[in-house]
């Protein structure tokens, strides 16, 4: 059964059936990470390129290696530069790019709706590796496998993603999918940082991190960029760490089964504690390891593959 | 004579070269300042209208004749907010193609915003657009700006600029930040009986924004231009307003609460007067859909509900003025991402279409309602002498077919940009003739 989108845009709208079958997918693809030889033909001489307009280690560093682990050819292009400053357009661009065959692109860009531009530039298909403040779906996805790989289901358990919501793609695309799956999500975090409309997510938003904390089963954190303390938004450290980071006493009070997740990279001692970042509820690398296999299976499932 | 792949038929005499002996014959003539409203008929010699009756006088040989069986036969229409882009950015727009547009759309005259490059903001830069507005199917009306380079730091010379033919002054674009620099604005504008026309938008409370704030920008993932980034500037102007006395005119209203700022003003008898745009009483932000940079414009297309109240406010009459903001941008400025989109929508060809479509076929506005906001009011603000057919007044006529239904199609615009929000709209209603100083500049081909 193929999936009913053409590109992974983000995860609002996307049906339960198509996260399920990804999610499957990635389970059986992380099977294969673990082979001594973790490596299957399923996109030989696809060439896929990773389409970096913004500075990203991490999800360029894991969408090459599944990309890899595909046997698919990596192209990447990297800039910080975009239409904005002055230089090549974005539909220039991609005109440019495809004309050289490729197969797929895997964008990350600064500004939200990208990815949906490009797929009016191009017939390739486009995978969103995160876009302004709109979504980065293939984070949720990963997140949601190995929340699922600890519980053994989705449907029913409590999320609580704790941080600044505002500016978070990952915290937009997990509202989408998980309350696709099921699950019931709290948002929370300043009134400053959240947005001033959450409703439009369908979740449920609170200021206070016990009521977000009240029987959950997973709690996230989110990366708090500091220069949000010199925009206005919250008047120190010490205070959001009080308020809104997670450590060893607030842990402890949460049923023994919680499972602490980041979508990295942690500010150590501000959203998280380090002996919390440590410690045995703490899954931060798993989800790094899953972003691999979540990213093999929706390049696999876009790019039309064989059987896995 | 220019035409156009859809027919449509421009003769170019320009201003009062050729005005014609004409008879416009079966329409109906509505002139709501002479509390008309009745099917009669109109006479047009050397430049003015010589009879509006039931019988066409003895004697009366006109060169032209107008069957305006099913029409309506109305004062001249004012857009009183458009960018002509002229000097300056010519590839976007130009005087000549901003006046055909103007024409086709049934305006005989516009009042073109002075944030060109220069800025209009001295007399000489005023008499450059006037001059170059003298051979085209449209009057133009500069409004001068308010502060030298639109910089908010030092006032323009408005006596100067009046005199060349500046009818008002504005900073539009951006508001007068400090509230000092608007105070002493508001007051100097007294001596010159000139309206100052105000964009409210705190620039603070805007920034980084690129769409409303609200559910649709959360779910976007856009940065939001709050409500209240208009309203708090629109309370401060008219606060401002009230304290000095002078006359502000409140550009593009977008949201409810600017509404109920200026509905209280004008009860309280604040000399306020406001417009707004057919794109906010037409659509509403999430018409953005699948972030559609036709529809990006500052202020921005608000929420339905903010709509409804604009709707409201029109049939109530807190709303003086429809005008355009026509706004041209050139492709590469469109087709990008719509974080670096510029702002701003095209609508001097639909704007007629829309407020025929969306207000009067929807009974929301009577006929006489339509040609106060787009003739009569726009015509008083700006304190020119059109806005009316009485016998004797320069013929500065439009005629209107409501009935027609026509669908936008941006490539046979007049304009030289193509930035609609309504391309591919089904409109009712269109200009069939357009009449400056008794000379026919535009009559939309039928055949």
């Amino acid at each position: 059964m193929p999936l009913a989108i053409k590109h992974l845009l983000g995860l609002e709208g996307v049906s339960r059936e198509d996260v399920t079958l990804i999610l499957d997918t990635a389970d059986s693809f992380f099977e294969v990470l673990q082979r001594d030889i973790p490596q299957v033909p399923t996109l030989r001489g696809r060439t896929i390129v990773n389409l970096f307009f913004e500075n990203s280690t991490r999800t360029r560093m894991s969408f090459e290696l599944a990309e890899k682990r595909l046997s698919a050819s990596p192209l990447n292009f990297s800039t910080s530069t975009s239409s904005v400053a002055k230089g090549e357009s974005l539909r220039d661009t991609m005109r440019n790019i495809e004309a050289m065959k490729i197969d797929m692109v895997v964008v990350r860009h600064g500004a939200a709706g990208v990815p949906s531009f490009l797929t009016r530039c191009t017939d390739a298909a486009i995978v969103n590796a995160g876009d302004g403040l709109h979504e980065h779906p293939t984070q949720a996805l990963l997140d949601m496998m190995t929340i699922r790989q600890r519980f053994g289901k989705l449907s029913g358990l409590k999320v609580a993603i704790i941080g600044d919501v505002l500016h978070s793609r990952v915290a937009r695309s997990n509202a989408w999918g998980m309350t696709t799956m099921g699950m019931d999500v709290t948002l929370c975090g300043p009134p400053t940082l959240l947005p001033q409309h959450p409703r439009a997510l369908g979740v449920r938003v609170t200021d206070s991190m016990d009521e977000a904390l009240r029987d959950a089963n997973v709690v996230m954190l989110l990366r708090l960029q500091l220069e949000r303390q010199g925009a206005g938004l919250f008047p120190s450290i010490r205070e959001y760490r009080e308020r809104y980071g997670l450590d060893l006493d607030k842990l402890n009070k949460l049923p023994g089964d919680i499972v602490v997740m980041h979508p990295g990279p942690i500010n150590r001692g501000i959203e998280l504690a380090s002996n919390v970042a440590d410690s045995d509820k703490s899954v931060i690398l798993d989800q790094v390891t899953n972003g691999v296999a979540v990213r093999m299976a929706v390049l696999f499932l876009l790019g039309g593959g064989e059987n896995a | 004579m220019h035409k156009k792949p859809d027919g449509r038929l421009v003769y170019l005499p320009g201003i009062d070269a050729h005005p014609a002996c004409i008879l416009i014959k079966n329409g109906r003539v509505i002139d709501p300042a002479n509390n008309v409203d009745a099917e009669l008929s109109l006479g047009v010699e050397n430049g003015v209208v010589s009879f509006v009756d039931k019988e066409i006088p003895e004697g009366f040989r006109p060169q032209e004749e107008i069957d305006a069986q099913g029409m309506w036969v109305v004062p001249g229409l004012v857009d009183m907010h458009v960018h002509l882009r002229e000097p300056g950015r010519e590839d976007k727009e130009t005087i000549e193609t901003g006046t055909h547009a103007a024409a086709a759309g049934g305006f005989t005259a516009v009042a073109c915003m002075p944030n060109t490059n220069p800025v209009l903001d001295e007399e000489s830069k005023i008499r450059y657009v006037v001059q170059r507005g003298q051979h085209c199917p449209c009057r133009i009306f500069p409004i001068g700006s308010l502060t030298k380079g639109l910089l908010g730091e030092e006032l323009s010379p408005f006596g100067e600029m009046v005199r060349a033919g500046a009818r008002a002054v504005s900073d539009d674009g951006r508001s007068v930040h400090k509230s000092n620099m608007m105070k002493n604005a508001l007051n100097y504008s007294k001596s010159f009986k000139i309206p100052v026309i105000c964009h409210c938008e705190d620039s603070d409370l805007s920034a980084g924004g690129h769409m409303n704030e609200g559910p649709v920008s959360t779910r976007l993932g856009l940065r939001g231009i709050p409500s209240i980034a208009e309203e708090t500037i629109v309370a401060r102007d008219i606060m401002l307003a009230e304290y000095t006395g002078a006359r502000i005119h409140i550009a593009h209203v977008s949201t409810a609460g600017s509404l109920r700022a200026v509905r209280e003003a004008k009860e309280r008898g604040v000399p306020v007067t406001c417009e707004t745009c057919p794109h906010y009483f037409t659509l509403c932000d999430e018409d953005i859909g699948d972030y559609d940079t036709n529809r990006k414009m500052n202020p921005p297309l608000r929420s339905a509900a903010d709509r409804a109240e604009i709707v409201a406010a029109l049939a109530d009459g807190t709303i003086d003025v429809i005008a355009s903001d026509h706004a041209p941008h050139v492709s590469e400025e469109k087709d990008v991402e719509f974080d670096a989109a510029s702002f701003g929508v095209i609508g001097l060809e639909t704007s007629l279409g829309a407020t025929l479509t969306y207000l009067v076929e929807k009974d929301i506005l009577m006929p006489a309602d339509l040609v106060e906001k787009m003739s009569l009011n726009p015509n008083r603000i700006l304190g020119l002498d059109g806005g009316t057919l009485s016998k004797g007044r320069r013929a500065d006529i439009t005629i209107i077919d409501p009935k027609t239904t026509w669908k936008v199609d941006p490539s046979g615009f007049f304009s030289k940009s193509r930035n609609t929000p309504f391309g591919g709209f089904s409109l009712k209603g269109c200009a069939h003739a357009t009449i400056l100083g008794g000379a026919i500049v535009y009559l939309r081909n039928t055949k």
